[in-house]
């Protein structure tokens, strides 16, 4: 189970990463995505994964054995309600400096930067 | 959008979404659920309307402003967590006004108080910040769907809305 | 309670600015006020610590290691009354800088949701919780830098959110991977666990990912280019509530993990963050030179400045960490002031670019006097406050026989000189090129007052350095040796723990 999860998390990296190295907006985003979602899958292995065995202490006992850490899943929630706030502001960002600024490259959003003229 | 199947439905459904959405922020106070995840749905609802009959429609049927919404929220959720700070001096610390423990350890009462006012608070950040980020989008997404030309966006007082 | 007031008040006050939303006065008025409460509320932690040493706060009254734990030590108590000075400076400033059209998209909020972001990443005493404080952090830089709405704002948005998410990815990551191999976030039961195990693979690759993500945060080299795209696009207020608060904080951070979490001799992460911070310096200093508009050569400034706070905690000497600490702290003040002493300077020329300004020392003599005082304390030049904080870190390289580091520090102080002087040439010395510029009007109230305020802080951290200085020397000792922090977080005696 750790071998698959660890497997799509290297693939999501590595697609994220071919897609930001797009230089546009849009796929750059994307490619953000993909990389957050695998960070997030990297902390969800880090608290054990077990099948059909929920986190809940029964009767009286005190802790339970062999279920998976609760907290780390909690941090993903966190991070994925980060994640998406994050995610929705740079896609309107990335519209609105198209449409502002004519382009998606980012090599061409020379506005803050201009080229230096001899 | 112009869509009579969708608006007939929406007319049964967001009802329904909306009383959900109060049933799992009531739920959470115990159970799975809670503020964020029911603040989410009845936004939801409130989209819902904006894609069937405008956003304008969807305006009116939300009353407030979604940023007044946020605010309040805010506030709400703030207050949560002074009230225990300054009772207790821990911050967010849970106070139970109507909750009464008796000699031998039974709770009798209401359990109604400081962590509920802060969930509610959450419910209503969710709701005013996911309305709000979605009823601009959608106007904008009209206005250039309208073929209105780039908003005076280099002007030093442009406003980017 | 009392740890959580710095950030229940920059919170209430973004609730009363958001209800307020109408008026710009009363949201003008609001932020004031809260900005006087959060620097009354840091003077009221500073001096308790400083009486009775670190002390720390639990929400919700969960046990330490569990719940969320929110801690005042030198450190941070210095560095949150720092925020709200400069936090109070940029507020004066922004009564006549922040155009309406800012106000009426939420300056206000927004720049009190980002207060509350950094007083929270300076005091938590959680690595998870820093998580969340950075973002928030972030989340409102991101609205700051586009509600002017300029096509340049956008342009260096595009930038500084790009590469800021990788980071934040990064730091995620690490916190990730750090609870997998330890089963702790609480910085300080973190310090238990870690001892003596900074070699092993995990915690290893878990620091690596967090020197990346609060290096990107500092602007570290690699990892800078968000900083010059950016920095100069927004109004003046928000340019210098930036660069003093935002870069700080990744510093902090890093200073805070490499001496409390895991002590920088423990690692091999050493010499890498003495190469980093190397060339962080040379990036700065030389990109600094090239820049042809005032706030772009400040931005590479900053870089300078972070490069030799880097080099101060990577040296990893009782020494170096004071001269590390002393220039983070007058840093802030600098680096307000300096970029403050730009928006007048742009108010009375017209245009902050160099082809298109100048006149000023006519026009406004004393106004280049203001400028002089950061101008010169950024580069080193007695009496000012960071002359003394590049003698420390000078005076810690030679006795740690880093002689390149020592040179470096001081090759970058003249490099500064020189691109302040050049400020000073294009913008005040030569005449405007379109004649006269007196015509500009006069300066109001609101542009005077915290220039004046912060030069004169400047000058008198210069001039009276000592109680500055010990004052750096007791936050270093507590960093070095934690015992204090550890027993305010975790209760006495409990750091023994397996």
């Amino acid at each position: 189970m750790e071998v698959m999860l660890a497997l799509t998390a290297g693939v999501l990296v590595a697609a994220g990463a071919y897609l930001m190295m797009t230089g546009k907006t849009v796929p750059y985003v994307f490619g953000l995505t993909m990389i957050s979602n695998a960070a997030n899958l990297i902390i969800f292995s880090t608290g054990r994964l077990t099948l059909a065995k929920p986190a809940l202490v029964p009767g009286e006992a005190i802790t339970i054995s062999g279920a998976a850490n609760a907290l780390p899943q909690a941090l993903i929630l966190t991070a994925i309600v980060i994640g998406f706030g994050l995610l929705v502001f740079a896609l309107a960002l990335a519209y609105r400096s198209y449409y502002a600024l004519g382009t998606a490259e980012m090599d061409e959003m020379r506005v803050a930067e201009p080229v230096e003229r001899d | 959008m112009n869509s009579l199947i969708l608006s007939t439905a929406a007319r049964f459904l967001i009802p329904v979404i909306l009383a959900l959405s109060l049933f799992i922020f009531w739920r959470g106070h115990n159970e799975p659920g809670g503020g964020f995840i029911g603040g989410l749905l009845a936004a939801t609802a409130f989209a819902l309307l904006a894609k069937a009959s405008g956003t304008a429609k969807a305006r009116r049927t939300l009353y407030l402003r979604p940023r007044a919404i946020a605010a309040f929220g805010l506030g709400c959720a703030l207050v949560g967590g002074i009230w225990g700070g300054l009772a207790t001096g821990a911050f967010l610390k849970g106070m139970w006004p109507f909750l009464t423990i008796d000699a031998e350890g039974h709770k009798h009462g209401l359990p109604f108080g400081s962590i509920m006012l802060f969930d509610f608070g959450v419910y209503l950040v969710v709701l005013g910040t996911v309305t709000g980020i979605l009823f601009a989008l959608e106007d904008s997404l009209a206005e250039d769907a309208a073929g209105a030309e780039d908003v005076p966006l280099d002007k030093e007082d442009g406003r980017w809305r | 309670m009392l740890l959580f007031w710095p950030l229940v008040i920059p919170f209430l006050t973004m609730v009363a600015t958001l209800f307020a939303w109408r008026s710009i006065r009363t949201q003008r008025a609001l932020s004031l006020l809260g900005a006087a409460a959060l620097l009354a509320v840091a003077l009221v932690i500073l001096t308790r610590v400083i009486a009775d040493g670190p002390f720390a706060e639990q929400a919700g009254a969960w046990p330490a290691p569990f719940g969320i734990t929110m801690v005042a030590d030198g450190l941070s108590a210095a560095m949150i009354t720092l925020t709200g000075l400069v936090a109070l400076a940029a507020a004066v400033f922004g009564l006549q800088d922040v155009s309406d059209g800012e106000a009426r998209s939420g300056h206000h909020p927004l720049a009190n949701a980002l207060l509350a972001g950094v007083c929270g990443a300076f005091l938590t005493g959680d690595l998870f919780n820093m998580y969340v404080w950075f973002e928030v952090m972030l989340i409102s830089s991101f609205g700051l830098l586009v509600i002017g709405g300029r096509k340049a704002a956008l342009d260096g948005a595009t930038k500084y959110v790009g590469l800021n998410l990788i980071a934040t990815v990064a730091f995620i990551s690490g916190v990730g991977l750090l609870y997998g191999t330890t089963g702790a976030l609480n910085m300080a039961d973190l310090h238990g666990r870690l001892a003596g195990r900074g070699g092993e693979a995990g915690i290893l690759m878990a620091t690596g990912l967090i020197i990346f993500a609060f290096g990107a945060k500092a602007a570290l080299f690699p990892l800078h280019f968000w900083l010059p795209a950016s920095y100069h696009t927004p109004s003046f207020t928000t340019s210098a509530l930036f660069a003093a608060l935002l870069t700080k904080v990744g510093v902090y951070a890093l200073i805070r993990y490499f001496t409390l979490i895991l002590p920088i001799a423990d690692t091999p992460a050493q010499p890498a963050l003495l190469w980093i911070g190397g060339f962080t310096i040379l990036a700065g200093a030389l990109g600094a030179l090239a820049q042809s508009g005032v706030r772009r050569v400040l931005n590479y400034s900053i870089m300078s400045s972070i490069g030799a706070m880097i080099l101060g905690l990577a040296l990893a000497t009782p020494l170096a960490l004071v001269g590390a600490v002393f220039y983070l702290a007058q840093d802030m003040i600098v680096k307000a002031n300096l970029y403050l002493v730009a928006g007048s300077a742009r108010r009375l020329a017209g245009s902050e670019d160099f082809a298109e300004a100048g006149g000023l020392w006519r026009a406004a003599p004393w106004l280049a006097a203001l400028f002089l005082v950061p101008a010169l304390s950024l580069a080193g030049v007695p009496p000012f406050s960071g002359f003394w904080a590049k003698l420390i870190l000078t005076r810690a390289s030679l006795e740690a026989g880093g002689y390149w580091c020592a040179a470096l520090i001081l090759g970058s102080g003249l490099m500064t000189l020189l691109a302040m002087a050049r400020i000073f040439a294009e913008m005040f010395w030569k005449s405007h090129p379109e004649g006269d510029v007196a015509a500009g009007g006069r300066l109001p109230a609101a542009a005077w007052a915290p220039l004046v305020a912060l030069s004169l802080l400047i000058a008198g951290a210069g001039i009276f350095a000592a109680p500055g200085v010990e004052a750096s020397e007791a936050i270093a000792r507590n960093l070095l040796a934690p015992d204090a922090y550890l027993a305010a977080v975790l209760g006495p005696g409990a750091e023994v723990r397996p």
